[in-house]
């Protein structure tokens, strides 16, 4: 039962493997040299005008972030329904269209405050 | 495979939740020890749907556990809104200083 | 002990940990990640109870929109770091509410299952899920759909920063929409000299 996922696991294993490889290699192999400037952050050559740590990011990454929230959980129902598309017959399609139009009167609703736009 | 582990797991996460909910005071953390909590109770509903009763037709312990993913979710997300509101009208996210209704 | 035990036991340590982690760590960002991970083993533990599907929407509901939520949310709210900051007085009273509380509810579990063992995991398969989804649960699956239209809505109402409001950024919002000035003209000769190009770029947070 478990072995099915096995090439998943053999994926993860080479992933982190190269990730964390890569890493160390890098450290042991690489020259090091630092000084200040090269510490600093870059801000496409300027000099750095606030500290980044304060500042907050905008509401409107939120926004997006919720929209795919509600998305994802859209999808996540699609996929059982997709399987079994053919016999559910038209009970089925009419449910879940029903689903999508209601989860899409909230997307107009987005677009229509203006939750999407990034001016 | 015995019920006894996931449900012990599901038992810890959850005592977990309760202590971040108790022992935390930025509220972002608390809500995060919310969602350790409806996580243990999914690990129960799957651990008794599929060792316990696999046949059933219903298929209600995942069912149950698919609809609580879909709740929790919008939990998340009115949560982290009311955090937001507070944050602007109060300067803070530390649920200690929030006690204009307490009496 | 099997192999499939063995899987759990590991995924069980690691989600465990990680969980534990997530309510002691001083930094905000550390506490978000570990939850990310603790997530991910829950997702496992559903693999290893051979609930695929479930172990599907957990990583991609939970680890994929959950966390990044919850680390904008971190990241929008700017708050202070270490222990004093993050943890009230009363950890004594939470470790001894949650200690208690797992202690019962291992001396209910113990007894009640200790015994019981299923030979072969078996779980429902996606079609037999898709089937159930249309067969028994129709309302629910369709009452889920209105409390999220109801979620969003909600999340937006609240979180939306209306112009004129007062706020940190407010001021700096109001230049970027370059609209919205022209309601209120005499605020806009007061906003426009007032703020330099360098307040601009450090405020907007990109």
């Amino acid at each position: 039962m478990l072995s099915e996922y096995l090439p998943i696991l053999l994926l993860f294993v080479i992933a982190s493997a190269f990730a964390v490889g890569s890493l160390v290699v890098s450290s042991l192999v690489g020259p090091r040299a630092p000084n200040p400037t090269k510490l600093a952050a870059y801000e496409s050559g300027n000099e750095p005008l606030a500290d980044v740590k304060g500042t907050r990011f905008s509401v409107k990454f939120y926004m997006v972030a919720m929209l795919f929230l509600i998305f994802d959980i859209e999808a996540v129902f699609l996929y059982p329904w997709a399987v079994v598309l053919r016999e559910l017959g038209w009970f089925g399609l009419v449910n879940m269209t029903v689903f999508v139009l209601v989860l899409g009167v909230a997307f107009v609703y987005e677009i229509g405050r203006g939750g999407l736009e990034w001016d | 495979m015995s019920p006894l582990g996931p449900l012990l797991l599901a038992a810890l996460l959850f005592s977990i939740g309760v202590y971040g909910v108790i022992a935390r005071r930025n509220a972002v953390l608390v809500l995060m020890s919310v969602e350790l909590m409806l996580n243990a109770v999914n690990i129960n509903l799957v651990a008794f749907q599929n060792l316990l009763f696999p046949a059933e037709l219903a298929v209600s312990g995942q069912m149950f556990a698919l609809f609580i993913i879909g709740v929790a979710a919008a939990e998340v997300g009115v949560g982290l809104a009311i955090v937001f509101n507070l944050f602007r009208n109060r300067a803070t996210v530390n649920v200690d200083d929030v006690d204009l209704m307490r009496w | 002990m099997t192999a499939h035990d063995l899987v759990f036991v590991i995924v069980g340590l690691v989600t465990a940990v990680s969980a534990i982690l997530v309510v002691t760590s001083r930094h905000l960002m550390h506490a978000a990640l570990y939850l990310a991970l603790t997530l991910t083993g829950i997702g496992g533990v559903f693999l290893v109870l051979g609930a695929g599907f479930i172990a599907l929407v957990q990583v991609v509901v939970y680890v994929g929109a959950v966390a990044v939520l919850f680390l904008f949310g971190l990241m929008l709210t700017r708050a202070p770091i270490g222990r004093e900051a993050l943890d009230s007085q009363n950890r004594g009273l939470g470790l001894a509410v949650a200690g208690a509380l797992f202690v019962l509810l291992a001396a209910l579990i113990i007894p009640a299952f200790g015994g019981e063992s299923t030979a072969e995991v078996t779980g429902p398969t996606i079609e037999a899920i898709g089937i159930a989804i249309f067969a028994d649960w129709v309302l629910p699956f369709e009452v889920l759909s209105m409390l999220l239209l109801a979620a969003l809505i909600g999340a937006i109402l609240l979180a939306r920063r209306e112009a004129g409001e007062s706020g940190t950024e407010a001021e700096v919002t109001r230049i970027e929409m370059g609209e919205a000035l022209a309601d209120e003209p005499d605020r806009h000769e007061a906003v426009g000299t007032s703020a330099p190009a360098g307040e601009l770029g450090a405020g907007g947070g990109r």
